[in-house]
């Protein structure tokens, strides 16, 4: 197939599905008739209405649907040089995505093992991740939302913000001098006698991992402390009362009525772990391959965009199935995510 | 002891470990600034000094980085301030099956990561420009403003979701009812009742986008801001300099946050005060009537 079929979709489908949207409304209040509530327009008044219509409508079309119609377009065509762009060479292939599972046409390997290692160590080490911050959140989130004084409270919450006031790099760099060969760590542990050789953190990647959990802490907390806070006091009284141990309250109230509060520090957590550039490049492992530096590498170091598109479509995807599986896990809609 | 006194001495400790690994990392990072030694270290401690301040100010790629990166926030304010509020006007006027496809479309930003949102934005205004012609906006900065203002306005339009649910919708009818216009409305009942959320969204959108990297290493091209030229940096090596960034950074946002804090305390305070001179006026009122019901 001719690839300038992409383009008239991502030109025309936009402006189809609001112009379908928009005639919708018309006939729906054709069929309603005089009992039909007022009209978008007079009932914010043309400037307003004029205004609404203009700023959302090029955000949603301009800046979120067409780049990533764009993204997905390019994601099927071959690495062409620009003069070539339209002409009979630039028809749709998977050639992309087969280079992400088989690699190059002439290696010898059955399989891309390099980058296919490096998306599942992504994928699976932010799922280690986001249930690492739920464990450490927890007992905090709780804390503030159900224990802590209004006084504490509002100290917490400030002790809490303080250190993301700090840029994400600087807050990697932080867990580098920590973590280097003459970081802190070692000049301490080797001070105690504990060790003769100074340990190799960033190369177990043990400062990597500290430093993604830290990362996104603040997520899951905010979530989780939003979630708790409105629980009804007196479900744990009288569970209290009815002779319940401490974990039975929470992992059959608590908990529970905390879903919607985890399944969205949980998604929060995982896509900005999975999608984090930063502390990768930071504080990874010479022998560390995380996923996001190779798709940067297709775009800046290989210059074949259009593989570097397939890529990011591929972590895009990765992320969808994430959060539909915790919205399936959690039995959760997506408003209740994403407040 | 009991176990409820033994829950509470190990909740303590736990909320003391958690801030130690909170705030140790910076705190170390804070002291090496300091050090004379040129490897960022806190032992040994080979003596005070600031030079490493002195350097940061004489690296040109940084002040640059640092201009950049203003300026960018600052049109990102600009956007993704009007855009979060119309997202939010028009979330409260779309209803049904309309609603819940707008709401993805609006939310999915927030849910997708930000080297996807550069990635994106660069692949489809490179074609886009091709195509037409229009060839400045290929163009890291405004590319970069483009790609952060289509989370940000997600995140302003969050907060002006918030305060909206809070609107009291009888007070345009009212103003309606005493001949206001439309755009009258607009602009002397909500306008002013969004104030308060206006000054937090365009905080938020100025703090996200200034020290955002993913979606910017991509966007900003051959660019760079402060983000991105502090990566480069830390790719080639450690410094001390990097760590007196850090204290300036934290000397400033501590500045801004007290002065914030102050700013809002003073509002409190006369908003207190204006309740107070309302209810003093309706109380007079009262007594006023009271006293000619009494005398009639």
């Amino acid at each position: 197939m001719h690839s300038s079929v992409g383009q008239w979709i991502i030109y025309l489908l936009p402006p189809l599905v609001v112009a379908g949207f928009a005639l919708l409304a018309v006939l729906e209040r054709r069929r309603l008739g005089p009992a039909a509530p007022l009209g978008f327009i007079d009932r914010n008044g043309w400037p307003v209405a004029l205004f609404l219509i203009v700023a959302v409508g090029l955000w949603t079309v301009f800046m979120i649907v067409m780049p990533l119609m764009a993204m997905v377009d390019l994601s099927f065509r071959p690495k062409l040089a620009p003069p070539q762009w339209g002409g009979p060479k630039d028809f749709y292939t998977l050639e992309n995505y087969r280079y992400f599972l088989f690699g190059s046409t002439t290696s010898t390997d059955n399989w891309n093992v390099t980058h296919l290692k490096a998306f599942g160590l992504t994928i699976w080490v932010s799922i280690l991740i986001t249930i690492l911050d739920f464990a450490i959140c927890y007992p905090i989130a709780f804390y503030m939302a159900r224990v802590a004084g209004p006084a504490r409270l509002r100290l917490m919450m400030l002790m809490l913000i303080a250190p993301y006031w700090v840029n994400e790099i600087l807050r990697a760099f932080a867990f580098r001098i920590l973590f280097t060969q003459q970081g802190v760590i070692n000049k301490a542990l080797l001070a105690m006698g504990a060790i003769d050789q100074p340990i190799d953190f960033i190369a177990a990647d043990v400062a990597l991992y500290s430093g993604l959990a830290y990362a996104y802490l603040l997520m899951m907390m905010f979530a989780l402390y939003n979630a708790i806070e409105t629980l009804d006091r007196n479900l744990i009284e009288a569970a209290r009362d009815l002779g319940a141990p401490w974990w039975h309250i929470h992992t059959f109230i608590v908990i529970p009525h905390a879903k919607p509060g985890i399944g969205s520090g949980a998604t929060l957590v995982f896509m900005l772990t999975a999608g984090s550039i930063a502390a990768p490049l930071i504080l990874g492992g010479p022998k560390t391959l995380w996923f996001t530096p190779i798709v940067y590498d297709r775009f800046y170091q290989a210059f074949n965009w259009q593989q570097g598109a397939a890529y990011a479509l591929i972590l895009l995807a990765a992320c969808v199935v994430f959060v539909l599986g915790v919205l399936k896990l959690f039995r959760l809609g997506l408003g209740e995510i994403a407040r | 002891m009991s176990t409820r006194a033994i829950h509470r001495a190990l909740m303590g400790v736990y909320i003391v470990i958690f801030f130690a690994y909170l705030f140790g990392p910076l705190l170390i990072m804070g002291i090496t600034a300091f050090n004379k030694s040129a490897y960022p270290q806190i032992m040994p401690f080979e003596g005070f000094t600031l030079d490493w301040f002195a350097v940061l100010a004489a690296d040109k790629d940084m002040i640059y980085g640092l201009q950049k990166s203003l300026w960018i926030g600052f049109l990102v304010v600009l956007v993704s301030v009007p855009v979060g509020l119309a997202g939010a006007l028009v979330m409260t006027q779309v209803y049904d099956r309309a609603r819940s496809f707008y709401y993805l479309i609006v939310v999915s930003p927030v849910l997708t990561p930000g080297v996807i949102i550069g990635i994106s934005t660069v692949v489809f205004w490179r074609q886009a420009t091709q195509m037409t012609g229009l060839k400045f906006i290929y163009d890291g900065t405004v590319l970069t403003v483009l790609a952060q203002s289509s989370f940000i306005s997600a995140y302003t339009m969050l907060i002006f979701l918030a305060r909206l649910a809070r609107f009291d919708r009888t007070l345009e009818e009212a103003a309606l009812d005493l001949g206001a216009s439309r755009a009258q409305v607009f602009r002397h009942v909500l306008l002013p009742f969004m104030l308060p959320a206006i000054g937090s969204a365009a905080v938020i959108a100025f703090l996200s986008s200034f020290e955002n990297y993913n979606t910017t290493t991509f966007a900003i091209l051959a660019d760079k801001t402060l983000t991105t030229v502090l990566a480069g940096r830390m790719r080639q090596g450690t410094t001390p300099a990097l760590s007196a960034l850090a204290v300036a950074v934290v000397a400033v946002t501590i500045v801004g946050a007290i002065l914030f804090e102050i700013v809002k305390r003073r509002e409190d305070a006369r908003a207190k005060a204006r309740a107070a001179t309302a209810e003093r006026a309706f109380n007079a009122e009262l007594t006023a009537d009271a006293a000619g019901a009494a005398a009639a």
